[in-house]
């Protein structure tokens, strides 16, 4: 797509887009939201570069074996704060119990390992989709 | 509070009747995202921000870049 104003709108207005996915995903806990629409709406800008710029440059910024690995090791450090109830003898995913600081109510670094899976499940969203529109638009 | 969710939802039926009727499939894409952020309107309405947050995420912003990238690689007009 060679539009001047295209191309300038999806300048000023990307960061602001990411931001927004990345507060979202970070007050998963807190507030409304949470790992997937974060993590789409993270999503959404980088489909919206692709689409604008092409798909040379927008595979540039996120190429497809980067997106693989980082949407493998989301679901990794998911499963391995899961285990981490199972070893101190307690079920899968708990959380207090296993030693996990709980923090202050309603501060960004409380609840225990709660932020920290929920922002490896918005990243696994957001490179899910990322990949998924990548590989739609590269076939002819 | 009444009448503007009659209003929303009178909206909603007259938008999702548009996108049938529509020949020219990118204009009933552009409809269906107007469905889709109504629709968010009305989840935060009926007091469940988290799905109108999921629905305009997904409805209104993944929806149509999917169909707009489909309708790219076939043609426009209904036949």
């Amino acid at each position: 797509m060679n539009d001047l104003i295209v191309k300038m709108t999806t300048k000023l207005v990307l960061p602001f887009i990411q931001l927004y996915g990345i507060y979202v995903i970070i007050h998963g806990h807190l507030s409304p939201g949470g790992a997937f629409p974060g993590g789409a709406i993270f999503a959404t800008s980088i489909v919206l570069f692709t689409i604008v710029f092409g798909l040379r440059i927008g595979q540039k910024r996120l190429p497809h074996h980067v997106s693989s690995k980082l949407e493998t090791s989301g679901i990794f450090v998911f499963i391995v704060f899961g285990l981490t109830g199972i070893l101190m003898g307690y079920q899968f995913l708990t959380n207090q119990e296993a030693g996990f600081p709980m923090g202050e109510w309603g501060r960004v670094f409380s609840a225990g390992f709660i932020p920290i899976i929920t922002f490896a499940l918005g990243i696994k969203v957001m490179s899910a989709v990322v990949t998924l529109f990548h590989t739609m638009m590269e076939e002819e | 509070m009444q009448i503007l969710n009659v209003i929303l939802v009178i909206f909603l039926i007259i938008a999702a009747i548009a996108v049938e009727r529509t020949k020219d499939l990118l204009s009933a894409v552009i409809i269906f995202t107007s469905y889709s952020l109504v629709m968010a309107l009305l989840w935060l309405i009926l007091r469940a921000p988290d799905v109108a947050m999921t629905e305009a995420a997904i409805g209104a912003g993944i929806t149509t870049n999917l169909f707009v990238i489909v309708i790219s690689r076939t043609r426009r007009q209904e036949k």
